[in-house]
């Protein structure tokens, strides 16, 4: 314990203040990193974890505080700065030029080599650091060509050929499977045990647990507890990251299933690339029933939700909502039909990032009254609407005339949860809707979504969360390369036997 | 037919040196992610002042000096306006090929002699001729590329090292990268704003340049829009070169070339009404664009930057 006291913290981040228009980002926060250690920062979608970092690595200037880097005052005016005192961060959003390769892409902007680099030592080294640390990537690759687990090695590999000490990852295991995550924790642990440092950015408690020695947790920009990993539990992270207990597990009504809503008879479908993309797809989902279908991504969920909602077209067979025969037939009608769609890219489909939160609410309901008549909008009652769902769903915008964009994207995905619930009128898609949410804003859509249900509505719900679907869901029918393997009530569903369906393996009784 | 071949290549090389010039520059300007449509009004630009010192000082090293500045001077504009004003590129550029265009037959009414009522229309300066290299030149057609003037020449070297630089070195690798993804160069510790400013302002040197050897060898002189709409192919001709520079030469020899054939037709005699004919380069603009978006459908590449035209800002979200 003592020897603990002696370390001296490599980095200090004091009083750290920035102001967005209409959002303080980071209040007074402090950050201590000491080395060879990992250090959590764990906190809602909003709470002001990544701003904290993008001033550390130079993209923000903060308004307010002070960064010592091994003990002495340090400005950091841009990423170039940061470079120079070993500081390197993995952004969420990668940061790679699809275009160019690997090799490329590790030495952009790196003025220690020659005008005219040499890219054969330049790939030696980096086949040399990725044996080292298991980062399996060919350093000619394009970018483009890479799945994301990929893409994220090449970033991991970009600070280490760049000799950064301390790595920030900013939710890191967001874009991997459990394997690749596993992974991702063994290279973690073996940057630390040679004394590099780094902050790691997550609002999953598991995470927290298995990789970090210090926990800070975050809440409206402000570090709100400092915990020693081994002392704390999740639990007590949970109830710190969201200010309240937070239940683990759902209540669920007993409902009895009422009409079929929903019908899909053999129908077939092709993707962007003009391939087969659902074949055959028969199903029923029936009033306060709901559909889970589980499947690894890209093997038609995005298609089979564009189906339901007519924004694609099928190439066979039948849709039915409610018994009328909407076979494609164009968006307007379907959602008049009483679907309501909760798209699983958020600020391309669901949302317009550059208007307001209260027109944003009010996209699906403009057309009628209250809100026009003829061709003539009521901005008051759309501004009034706006209000009561922001308070209803707990939308935590600064005002109803707040640009979207601006939102986290917890609360982008309320606001969408707002205009489509409260439109519903009997059948709710809803595709991977609590993707990248933290804890809290994830129990707030899965219990909207049992609402529903209570309600009577239909609800088809895509997700790649087993845990979800078995929570919430009542049935669960698994795609595989377009079909569905099997529909097997949730209540009889087992992790291993779905896992084994999502392969393409038939379960054999 | 041999010798008709070759003065028709002679022709077609001397008329896409002006095109080769201002393709080079304009790619250079794209690949930071601007784009800049001012390229009409600052090759009228380059002409002129160029043509005017030659005319006064008789000092062609001088003359191209004069253009350079003056390109540089406008690019500079343009690269204010939309990396630091984030203004849109479009208007910007359409408003440097006004205000080029514009000041450009201004000064071409004002800067000649008191005995010409001022006027540059009709003066002679000094200008640069063809210099035959002596055997290379016997060459059956290929000998064309030694009968031309030192511009073109210059382009033998400028267009490969334009190519190196872009594709093999450090600053390339940067400039590529600003403008795909500003985001990344930024975060990458490459400064965006310096980046863009320098290769807007590099593309404006050469393509007021591309003017200027309009005015200083291919049609010495001055005349009211020299150009005749090159600004406006060259922007198509970047895209026919899929923003590669050692393309750029392939793009300016066809329509050199075009230029060059219905020039022969026109001098000859034809029954072609000389209003189609100098309709041609533009036609074929608009079938090089098409062939082009074709191909790159085709065979999914797409070379624009994928930032062209889009302002960056740091904090923006």
């Amino acid at each position: 314990m003592n020897e603990e006291q002696v370390k001296v913290p490599i980095l200090e981040m004091k009083g750290i203040t920035k102001r967005f228009p209409g959002v303080l980002a980071n209040d007074h926060a402090e950050i201590e990193l000491f080395p060879g250690e990992v250090l959590a920062l764990l906190g809602e979608n909003g709470a002001g974890k990544s701003t904290l970092m993008n001033i550390l690595i130079g993209l923000y200037r903060p308004d307010e505080g002070e960064i010592y880097v091994r003990g002495e005052r340090v400005e950091i005016h841009s990423p170039r700065d940061a470079a120079a005192l070993g500081i390197g961060m993995v952004h969420q959003n990668f940061k790679l030029v699809p275009t160019m390769t690997v090799a490329e892409n590790i030495i952009l902007g790196m003025t220690e080599l020659p005008l005219v680099p040499h890219l054969e030592e330049v790939n030696r080294r980096i086949v040399e650091i990725s044996d080292h640390y298991n980062l399996q990537v060919d350093p000619t690759a394009y970018i483009w060509q890479l799945s994301v687990g990929e893409q994220q090695r090449v970033e991991i590999l970009k600070l280490i050929y760049r000799g950064a000490n301390i790595l920030i990852l900013d939710e890191p295991t967001a874009v991997l499977t459990p394997q690749e995550s596993r992974e991702l924790g063994k290279i973690i642990k073996l940057m630390v045990s040679e004394g590099k440092s780094t902050i790691f950015i997550t609002h999953k408690m598991d995470e927290v647990m298995a990789f970090s020695d210090w926990v800070r947790v975050l809440q409206h920009g402000k570090v709100v507890a400092v915990k020693r990993t081994a002392d704390t539990n999740p639990q007590e992270l949970a109830r710190l990251m969201v200010g309240r207990e937070v239940l683990f597990r759902l209540e669920k009504e007993d409902v009895t299933p009422g009409e079929v809503v929903l019908e899909l008879q053999d129908v077939e479908a092709r993707n962007n690339k003009g391939l087969p993309a659902l074949r055959k797809i028969s199903l029923q989902i029936r009033q306060g029933e709901i559909l889970g279908i589980a499947g690894v991504a890209g093997n038609g969920q995005r298609e089979l939700a564009e189906v339901v909602t007519g924004l694609r077209s099928v190439t066979a067979g039948k849709l039915l909502i409610n018994g009328q025969d909407l076979t494609n037939r164009p968006p307007l009608e379907i959602i008049k039909a009483g679907v309501s769609h909760i798209p699983a890219d958020r600020i391309g489909m669901g949302a317009v990032g550059n208007m307001p939160v209260a027109d944003n609410l009010a996209m699906k309901g403009y057309r009628n009254p209250p809100f026009s008549t003829g061709e003539m909008l009521h901005p008051r009652r759309i501004l009034e609407f706006a209000r009561r769902m922001i308070d209803v769903f707990r939308i935590a915008t600064p005002t109803p005339q707040t640009y979207i964009k601006f939102l986290s994207g917890g609360n982008i995905q309320k606001a969408i949860l707002a205009r489509e619930i409260d439109a519903c009128e009997g059948l709710l898609v809803a595709v991977y809707p609590s993707r990248g949410l933290d804890v809290g804003a994830t129990e707030a859509v899965r219990k909207r979504l049992l609402e529903q249900r209570a309600q009577g509505r239909a609800v088809l719900l895509i997700s790649e969360e087993l845990d979800e679907l078995m929570t919430v869901a009542d049935k669960i029918a698994v795609l595989y390369e377009g079909r569905i393997m099997g529909i097997v009530p949730s209540s009889e569903a087992d992790i291993e036997t779905l896992g084994l369906m999502m392969a393409g393996v038939t379960p054999t009784e | 037919m041999i010798d008709l071949l070759t003065s028709i290549f002679v022709i077609t090389l001397r008329a896409g040196t002006s095109l080769t010039y201002a393709t080079v520059g304009e790619i250079y300007t794209e690949r930071s992610g601007i784009l800049n449509l001012g390229l009409e009004g600052m090759m009228l630009m380059g002409a002129v002042t160029s043509f005017a010192t030659s005319y006064y000082t008789h000092n062609l090293a001088l003359s191209l000096l004069a253009a350079i500045l003056v390109g540089a001077i406008l690019a500079a504009t343009h690269a204010f306006l939309t990396v630091t004003m984030r203004a849109n590129q479009v208007v910007s550029g359409l408003s440097i090929t006004l205000f080029g265009s514009g000041l450009a037959s201004f000064l071409g009414e004002r800067l000649g002699p008191a005995s010409n009522n001022y006027n540059l229309v009709g003066m002679t300066g000094s200008r640069f001729s063809p210099i035959v290299i002596p055997g290379l030149s016997q060459i059956p057609v290929l000998g064309a590329m030694f009968e031309q003037d030192i511009l073109t020449y210059a382009l033998y070297l400028l267009v490969p090292l334009a190519w190196f630089y872009l594709y093999k070195t450090r600053n390339g690798l940067n400039l590529r990268a600003v403008g795909e993804s500003p985001q990344t160069a930024d975060a990458m510790g490459i400064d965006v704003v310096k980046t863009r400013y320098l290769y807007t302002i590099l593309g404006g040197m050469l393509v007021s340049l591309g003017g200027a050897h309009l005015s200083l060898a291919y049609a010495p002189g001055w005349a009211e829009n020299i150009t005749g709409g090159r600004g406006w192919i060259v922007i198509a001709l970047v895209i026919f070169a899929m923003w590669d520079p050692a393309r750029a030469p392939l793009g300016a020899i066809l329509f050199g070339g075009i230029n060059a054939i219905q020039f022969r037709l026109q001098a000859g005699g034809t029954d072609i009404p000389a209003s189609y004919l100098n309709m041609a380069p533009y036609l074929a603009t608009i079938l090089v664009l098409i062939a082009t978006t074709w191909w790159e459908n085709l065979s999914h590449r797409v070379g624009a930057p994928a930032a062209l035209g889009l302002a960056y800002m740091r904090e923006e979200k």
